[in-house]
Parts: structure tokens; C-alpha cells; sequence
């Protein structure tokens, strides 16, 4: 996987993880670029798409797309696995998740996502496993609220 | 620091107090003094904490305008830095949890970088969590920053908690330079051979990534991998497959070495399909999908032009092709996964004929992204296994008329690779259809694959030139430069064919002048068999009887006409000539061509010109100079644009002028929109897409995976019940959005009062579907005749409307007869179709006139 974006239907970014070394201009290109292309693409269409030279895997949660680049031999359909397992897994941390708790909490959704993919593969297919490494961690923060 | 400031203050205030004292120094001024002195207190001992980043977010989310969000923002960055200035330790981490939601909201954020180094050197675990945070989100590889975090990272790859050695191994695999990955590998070496799993996945991981950056350390990693697969841990086991994946992909000498490794493989994959169900992997009922997909990911690599592990695979490939559960999007992802292998190894037919059915059976899915993936895959083998592609061709011209535009496109590409001699005239004609239907995106390339395909395989010369006749008829405007040279050549051959060809020709121009190609090969074959054309002599069809003066009409109308281009101007102007060696009318060619010398385009007066000079000074070259064309040879260039023959005369070239596209859309004609009702009665358009006030902010939760919990599918959940006007279109209707043009549309009546009834019948206009065409009937149930009839109507500002001419404006009594008129809707946002009607007319000699609204439109008919 080349880089993950999750943006709001109004086109607002609430989570960006880059895979691939693109300096902040660069990637606050494509990042305005893809969503506009996505937001502008009809319900019923294909959730695979062709984009410069990116093969792009998305899929709608409610009011957030969850939208992945990934490389020419990557299975798209795994892909959209890989996108339902981060929210299963968003799901049981934060219990019925929806997107202002991702928006508070991001700091967090970005420590579950680091705990699932490394370099932009899966690093474990357990989600007991994740949560389990997430839940620990947690138990290490020197205080309940560092932030 | 600040009690000694307080005591200086204390002891100058003193001291002051002493001296001033002794100079008798007013009361008020002691009493200011000591007013500062407690003014200090309070800076310096009770400072407040600076905010917590959750009520930050929730401050700027009240921002109204982006004005207000971005001084917020800056006032906050201010006391940020400030902080930094400060050295504050204890706050760092939750400044720059504040600074990176900032960054998220598109807000500089460099000024902390160092400030996630800082944290990342610290000791305590929340400051280290957020600090790698910082430094994925903030830093890059090309700024020499990132290098002080080097040595941080190597501490914390020999952390005592294996959390920390997690998160330094993570930022490496996220965003490790190369110089970085150098200076590093030895360590993510040594975690490869930990007996700890959770280490050891992430290592596998890490050292892609240095492998990634740094191929020349590949072998280091050679040892390690020794035992990898012996693992029981399912993340080691996914983690081990995309390293050995990398490896095997960058070297062939891996990919040798490693190939002994696929007994093993199978074994793995082989325990995975038929183990039990495991609780802990399981997907819908399938053991692990993610590491089956790597797996069989990594066999393909391995099974590549090798034969014997091709056939230690055959089994197990075989297995999974037929065994895995496909009502889920899970299990089709590991039988796609499976097709791709079986038809990148040495797999014997059987196989293949297996993986090809499957192929077959997702063209028919109703998942679109199931069809997508299966129009890619058969796109890519339908050159070594044709035959076999073959056997799903309806399918895949069905898919032809899919909604999606990336799988229309590949059901085009795959249906023009599929196009034989033995059904070209069937795939002819769904293409044909396709041509005339499909987005305006497509037809340059569907009119070139067309002309391609009609070219090869041709059955008749006959079927050849109603063909080229079609495209150029239908999709004229979109057609190549390069095609009106090579379709004058093929013209030119068929001699059997020049007679039915010109006709057809010339009654395809009195039609429509618009579309240049077209005009350009008509003006051609004009010129060159007028003569059979007024002759009437064409015998595969019946003949039109068509005078000189009638075709010479037709070319001067090109010569005038607004729509044609310079270039074609110059073929209807070398028609012209070339007729005065076939027709009788030479002088009224004479005059043309006389006209045209002072003509402004240069091209046109020097053509004139030199066409002058053959009627006056070379007469006697005229006629072998404009004899017939011979049959000619190809040339060998792709897209000529010089047509050569042996005659010497010279043709005009066909320069590289972008033909104007013309759009042949109806909404470009007047638009008669008839407001009667002023601009506040129309009503306010809203968007579609985008609710204006996210219903999230409300605080209502949304439950992001709807009956996720019940079904463990992939529902989606249903969307967002955002209060909107009612009549914009529910996303949540299982309607099509937009289906065949011939499905038919039901009537409606539209008013009915007072005797007088008036029906609405539809029609979808080609090409345009946007475009809905009404056709109102009216009639009267009274005894006595509505005259001075008129129908009237107004539509919200979204829509244009164009009222044709009625039949006539006497509705008879009795319904003996109706008035018919023919209103035509331009939709482009597919808003729900509303109508104001006024109607006026007399009847018993007093006038009438009504107003009403007209909503009842079947939904077919906007959407």
C-alpha cells in the first residue's frame, strides 16, 4: 500500500498515512486531488478506480471514505478486507465508532492502524491480537489522559 | 527561577522603599509598587496548563468561518511555540498532539519537528507514542532532520519493553531513509531471530522496507528467513510470505534458493482451507483470507516458468478453486487471488479451463466490483487463452451496458480483443449500439476499434462500407484525423462498391452536414463518382435520381456553410473541380472556382487560383489530371496524411487541424424557458451530494458499521438520515440510476379539469439522456370546441425547457381529435422532475385560463 486517507463526505481529512517518502506539498495534492475525484463519483459505481497511475480501493462507512492506493500486483478485493478489518477494529476499540470519535481521538486510530499495518502490509490477521497490543499499550501511558 | 525574580523584585522594592523612604516618597507610589510585585507573582508561580488537546479540537469545531478557525489556530500555534520556547517537558507531548491534529487541518506545523525528536528521546511511553507519531506525520526522508532520530530508534530497538522496540520498528518501516535502513538493518536483523512474535512480525516487515530502500542488503536478511515458515503465529507466518514475497520478487537467486519452500506452502495453505474453525482467524467462515491471498501470491512468483513447482501446486490450487465459499466479497478475494496464479504458472488446461469458468461465473456477479476484477483478469489472458475467453463472450457484451464507466471500458477492450471472423457481425452490432449510447469519452476509441475490426474481418465489402457508413454517421465528430485518409483508401478499392458508396454518401450529407469526417470522405467520393451518382447506377440499392445542379448544390453549401472546417472546404472545393471533368456544368464550375480565387483563406484562394490557371492556360491537362483515382497502395506509415498515387497530381493534404468537435446536444439550442411565474416562485436548488451541516456534529452516533455485529458481512452501513427536502433522490432506493433507453415509461395525466385532459407520454432522447421528451395530449370531453388553445409551462431553475410548435390550437368537444405538442426537459442534475402549467383557451366564447402543478412525473422519467 502506497498511502491510506480517510476524509468526510465534505472533503475533510481526518486521517492521512503515508507509505511512500512525498513532501507535505506533494501529498496535500494528491490528497485534494483523489478526494475530489472520489467524492465526485456516483453510488453505484465500482469501489476500484484508475488514478494517474495508482490503483485506487475506497469504500464508504457512513460519513467516511476510507481510501487506499495500492500497487499494481495488490489484490483489490483483499484490499477492501484490509479496509473492513481497521474498522472492525475501530469498532471494538471505540465501541459503535462513527466519526467524531475518530476526530477526537485520532491520535488513537493512528496508534490501532500502526498496531495492523506495517509499511503497508498487514503485520497481524488476529484482531484479538491487535487489540490485545493496543489494550497493553495503553497500560503503559504514564498517566489516563497524556493529552 | 521565579522566586529569585520575586525576591529581586522583593529586594529592589525594599530597597526602594529604604531609599525612598528616606527621600519621603509619597504612599501611592509605594502602594503601585507593590501592586507590580504581586502582578509578577501571578505570571510566574500560577502559569496555567496549556489546553488539552480534545478541547481544542472541540474549540475550533466551533469555528463558524475560516477566518475564525484560522485565527483560532494561530493564536493557539502562538502559545505553542511559546511552550516549546519554554522547554516545558511536562506539556511537550500535548503540544504536539495539538500541533499534528493542526498539521491534519492543512496548518504548518515544521516548527515541531525537533519537538518529536525531543519526545521520542524520552523516557516516558506517551511521550514516545506521540513523538514517532510526530515524526511519520511531520518529517520526511528528504530533510536531514529525520537523522537525529537514528540513534534514538536504535536505543529503542533494544528497549526493554517490547512496546517501545514496536513503535521504533514501526516509524522504521513506515518512513526509514536509506541512510537511516543502513545504519539500522543489523538491529532489525537481530529481531527477525526473536523468539518473540510480536518482535519478530514486525522485524519481517521492517526488513522489506529496508530491502525496499537498500537492495544490496537483502542477503543479510538471507540467514534469517531460515526458519520463518515453522512458525505457528499467524502474523509471523503473513508477515515471513511478504518478505519472502520481496525477496523472491528482486532476485532470482532467491527466488531459486526459495523455491524448495512450496511443499511447505502447500502444506500451510492445505491446513488453513481444511482446519476447523478458528475463532480467531476466521472471516465469514474462512480461516484467515489474508495470509491464504500472500500465500498463494508467493506460490504464483515461485511456480512462474518452473515446471515441477507448477505441478506440486496443481492440487491444492485446484482445491481452493473449487472449495472456497463465494457468496462473500472474502472468498472471492482468495479465488481471484487463485485464478491470477493458476494463469502465471505452468498449470495444466484443466486448470485453466477452472480458472477462466471462474472468470466466467464473477462476470455474472452482482457485485461490480466482482465483475471489474474479472473484466481485468480476462483482459490480461485473453491472448494465450482465447478460446477459452471466448466461451463468456455475451457476458462480457452484456457488460457492455454496465453503469460503471471502468468496467464499460474494459467490456469495450475485451469485446474488440474477442471480435473474430466468425462473429464479427454479432459483436458488430452490439458495438454499434454501444458507439451510439456510450459516454462521449469512449467513442474516439470505440470508432477506431470499430474500423480496426471492420477492417480485418470484414464478410462483404458491402457490410464493410455500411459499417464505416454507421460509425461515421452516428459518432462522425469523435472519429481520428487519421481515419478519413484510410477510409478514402479503402473506398478507392472497392471499386465494385463506388457507386452504392457515393449514394449512400451524398444521402448521409443532405442529412447533416455537421459532423467533418464525414463530410470530408463525402465530398471526396463526390468528386470522384458524381458521375455515377447522377447516373444513376448504383445497383445494391435503389438508385436516387439526383441532377448535376442538385450535387453541385450540395458541395457549394459546403463551401458556404458556417459548420465546415478550412479543411473541409478544401475537399468540397476539389470536388467541385474534379465534377468538371464528369459533369456537363463546366461553367458553373468555372464561376466557383473563379469566386473562391480572392478568397480569404489563403489555402482556398491558392486551390482557386491554381484551378484557374488549369480551366485557362492548361485545359488540356484538366482531364487526365482529374481522371479517376487507381487502386492504391498502402502506405507503410500509421495514419497517413498524405494519400500518394501515381498520377502526379498532387491531392490536398490533409493537415493536422483539430476538427472542431461539435456537440450535437439539443441543450444548445434556444432554450425557451418559460417563467410565468417570476424568479420567487422557482424553487431553491440543493445539492445531491453533500448534506450542508454534517448530521455528525450533532452528536448523534452514527453507527459507522450498521448490522456489522449481526452478520459479520460486509454490509455498508445505511446512510445518513440528514434532514433534506423530500424530493431530493433517496441513496437508499434500490432503483437503478439510469437503465436501457428502451425501457418504456408509463403516461401520466397531467391535469384534468373541466372537460380538458392532458396526458404526458415520455421519451428518452438519444444520445443525450438528460434529455426527457414529452409529448402532451390534450383533449376536451365537452360538447363545445376549446379554441385559441395554449399550453404553457414553467420548471425550477435547475431544468431548461424547449416548447415545440403544437399541432394545432383547437382542442375538438367530444374527444374527436387532440392537440399534441412536444416539450423537451433538459435534467442535467436529475432533480426531480416539477412542472407550473397554464393553460388558456375559450370555450362558449368566454375565456379560460388555469394554473397547476403538475408532480405526479414517474420517476423513470428524471432520474
Amino acid at each position: 500500500m502506497q498511502f491510506m486517507l480517510l476524509f468526510s463526505r465534505q472533503g475533510k481529512l481526518r486521517l492521512q498515512k503515508w507509505y511512500v517518502p512525498l513532501s507535505d506539498k506533494e501529498r496535500k495534492k494528491i490528497s485534494r486531488d483523489l478526494v475530489q475525484t472520489i467524492l465526485a463519483r456516483k453510488p453505484k459505481m465500482c469501489s476500484f478506480l484508475e488514478w494517474r497511475d495508482l490503483k485506487i480501493v475506497y469504500k464508504r462507512y457512513a460519513s467516511l471514505y476510507f481510501c487506499c492506493a495500492v500497487e499494481d500486483q495488490d489484490n483489490e478485493l483483499i484490499t477492501l478486507e484490509i479496509i473492513h478489518r481497521y474498522v472492525e477494529l475501530l469498532d471494538k476499540y471505540f465501541g459503535s465508532v462513527c466519526e467524531l470519535d475518530i476526530i477526537f481521538n485520532f491520535e488513537k486510530a493512528y496508534f490501532i492502524l500502526d498496531e495492523f499495518l506495517l509499511g503497508g502490509e498487514a503485520q497481524e490477521t488476529s484482531k484479538k491480537n491487535v487489540l490485545k497490543a493496543i489494550e497493553q499499550a495503553d497500560l503503559l501511558q504514564e498517566c489516563t489522559f497524556p493529552v | 527561577m521565579c522566586s529569585c525574580y520575586y525576591s529581586s523584585v522583593w529586594l529592589h522594592v525594599n530597597t526602594g522603599e529604604c531609599n525612598l523612604a528616606s527621600k519621603h516618597v509619597p504612599l501611592q507610589y509605594l502602594i503601585t509598587l507593590h501592586w507590580f510585585e504581586t502582578l509578577f507573582l501571578c505570571v510566574f508561580q500560577r502559569m496555567p496548563a496549556p489546553i488539552r488537546l480534545r478541547e481544542l479540537i472541540r474549540t475550533i469545531r466551533t469555528a463558524r468561518t475560516q477566518a475564525e478557525e484560522r485565527e483560532m489556530i494561530q493564536k493557539e500555534c502562538a502559545a505553542i511555540r511559546s511552550s516549546f520556547r519554554e522547554e516545558d517537558n511536562t506539556y511537550r507531548c500535548r503540544n504536539v498532539a495539538k500541533l499534528l491534529y493542526m498539521h491534519m487541518l492543512g496548518y504548518p506545523a515544521h516548527f515541531g519537528q525537533l519537538e518529536c525528536l525531543k519526545l521520542i528521546a524520552s523516557q516516558k511511553f506517551t511521550d514516545k507514542r506521540i513523538g514517532y507519531l510526530g515524526a511519520m506525520l511531520l518529517l520526511d526522508e528528504r530533510q536531514d532532520v529525520h537523522l537525529l532520530m537514528t540513534n534514538c530508534i536504535k536505543n529503542d530497538l533494544n528497549h526493554s519493553t517490547q512496546y517501545v522496540q514496536g513503535l521504533a520498528l514501526c516509524t522504521l518501516g513506515c518512513m526509514g531513509s536509506s541512510e537511516m535502513c543502513r545504519d539500522l538493518a543489523g538491529e532489525v536483523e537481530k529481531l527477525l531471530k526473536t523468539s518473540n512474535s510480536y518482535l519478530r512480525k514486525k522485524a519481517a516487515l521492517c526488513a522489506v522496507h529496508v530491502i525496499r530502500k537498500v537492495p544490496e542488503l537483502m542477503e543479510m536478511f538471507l540467514p534469517a528467513t531460515k526458519n520463518l515458515l515453522s512458525e505457528k503465529n499467524h502474523g509471523v507466518l503473513h508477515t515471513s510470505v511478504v518478505l519472502l514475497t520481496e525477496m523472491c520478487e528482486r532476485s532470482p537467486d532467491m527466488l531459486l534458493h526459495f523455491r524448495k519452500l512450496v511443499p511447505q506452502l502447500v502444506r500451510i495453505l492445505k491446513n488453513l482451507i481444511m482446519s476447523g474453525y478458528s475463532p480467531e482467524h476466521d472471516v465469514s467462515g474462512i480461516s484467515d483470507p489474508f495470509l491464504q491471498v500472500r500465500i498463494l501470491r508467493l506460490l504464483r512468483i515461485l511456480g512462474r516458468s518452473d515446471d515441477d513447482s507448477s505441478e506440486a501446486m496443481n492440487d491444492i490450487l485446484a482445491q481452493v478453486a473449487t472449495n472456497t465459499e463465494t457468496s462473500k466479497n472474502v472468498g472471492n478475494a482468495i479465488l481471484y487471488e487463485t485464478v491470477l496464479t493458476i494463469m502465471d504458472i505452468k498449470s495444466e488446461s484443466g486448470l485453466r479451463v477452472l480458472a477462466i469458468n471462474i472468470l466466467g461465473r464473477f462476470l455474472l456477479n452482482n457485485d461490480k466490483n466482482i465483475r471489474y476484477v474479472a473484466l481485468t483478469s480476462l483482459l490480461k489472458t485473453v491472448q494465450t487463452d482465447h478460446n477459452a475467453v471466448q466461451r463468456h463472450r455475451s457476458t462480457i457484451v452484456d457488460c457492455l451496458k454496465d453503469l460503471d464507466v471502468s468496467i464499460k471500458r474494459r467490456a469495450m477492450e475485451l469485446s474488440f480483443a474477442l471480435v473474430n471472423g466468425n462473429n464479427i457481425r454479432g459483436m458488430m452490432k452490439e458495438l454499434l449500439y454501444f458507439l451510439d449510447s456510450c459516454d462521449p469519452e469512449f467513442k474516439a476509441d470505440c470508432a477506431s476499434g470499430v474500423f480496426l475490426a471492420a477492417e480485418k474481418y470484414a464478410p462483404s465489402k458491402r457490410w464493410h462500407i455500411d459499417t464505416i457508413m454507421r460509425v461515421l454517421t452516428t459518432a462522425g465528430s469523435y472519429v481520428r484525423d487519421d481515419s478519413v485518409p484510410n477510409l478514402i483508401q479503402l473506398i478507392t478499392n472497392s471499386v465494385e462498391m463506388h457507386a452504392y458508396t457515393v449514394q449512400r454518401l451524398y444521402k448521409a450529407l443532405l442529412d447533416d452536414i455537421s459532423q467533418q469526417p464525414l463530410v470530408q470522405v463525402s465530398s471526396w467520393c463526390i468528386g470522384e463518382y458524381g458521375d455515377l451518382l447522377v447516373s444513376g447506377q448504383c445497383e445494391e440499392e435503389e438508385p436516387i435520381q439526383v441532377t448535376e445542379d442538385e450535387v453541385l448544390d450540395v458541395l457549394e453549401g459546403l463551401l458556404v456553410s458556417n459548420l465546415s472546417t478550412p479543411v473541409t472546404r478544401g475537399y468540397s472545393l476539389t470536388a467541385i473541380m474534379k465534377l468538371s471533368t464528369r459533369f456537363s456544368s463546366v461553367n458553373r464550375i468555372k464561376k466557383v472556382v473563379s469566386i473562391y480565387s480572392s478568397s480569404i483563406d489563403v489555402e482556398l484562394q491558392q486551390r482557386a487560383v491554381e484551378y484557374n490557371a488549369l480551366f485557362k492556360k492548361y485545359d488540356h491537362m484538366r482531364p487526365a489530371l482529374l481522371e479517376r483515382m487507381p487502386i492504391m497502395e498502402k502506405t507503410a506509415s500509421n495514419g497517413p496524411t498524405e494519400i500518394m498515387q501515381t498520377n502526379g497530381e498532387t491531392e490536398p493534404s490533409v493537415p493536422d487541424t483539430k476538427h472542431l468537435p461539435l456537440v450535437t446536444q439539443p441543450a444548445n439550442q434556444a432554450n425557451d424557458l418559460l417563467d410565468l411565474l417570476g424568479g420567487n416562485d422557482v424553487v431553491p436548488v440543493i445539492q445531491t451530494t453533500l448534506p450542508t451541516k454534517p448530521a455528525s456534529a450533532g452528536g448523534e452516533l452514527l453507527d459507522l458499521l450498521g448490522d456489522l455485529s449481526l452478520s459479520g458481512g460486509l454490509a455498508p452501513a445505511p446512510s445518513v438520515p440528514v434532514s433534506q427536502p423530500p424530493f431530493l433522490l433517496d441513496g437508499l432506493s434500490s432503483q437503478p440510476l439510469f437503465n436501457d433507453t428502451s425501457a418504456a415509461i408509463p403516461p401520466m395525466t397531467a391535469y384534468s379539469k373541466n372537460g380538458l385532459k392532458i396526458e404526458f407520454t415520455f421519451e428518452r432522447a438519444n444520445p443525450n439522456p438528460n434529455i426527457a421528451v414529452i409529448t402532451i395530449h390534450a383533449t376536451n370531453t365537452t360538447e363545445a370546441d376549446m379554441t385559441e388553445f395554449v399550453f404553457q409551462a414553467a420548471v425550477p431553475k435547475t431544468f431548461q425547457l424547449q416548447l415545440l410548435s403544437p399541432s394545432s390550437n383547437i382542442v375538438p368537444a367530444l374527444n374527436q381529435g387532440s392537440v399534441t405538442q412536444v416539450i423537451r426537459v433538459l435534467n442535467p442534475q436529475k432533480q426531480q422532475l416539477r412542472m407550473r402549467v397554464k393553460l388558456t383557451y375559450t370555450h362558449k366564447g368566454s375565456p379560460v385560463q388555469d394554473l397547476a402543478e403538475v408532480n405526479n412525473f414517474p420517476p423513470q422519467s428524471w432520474q
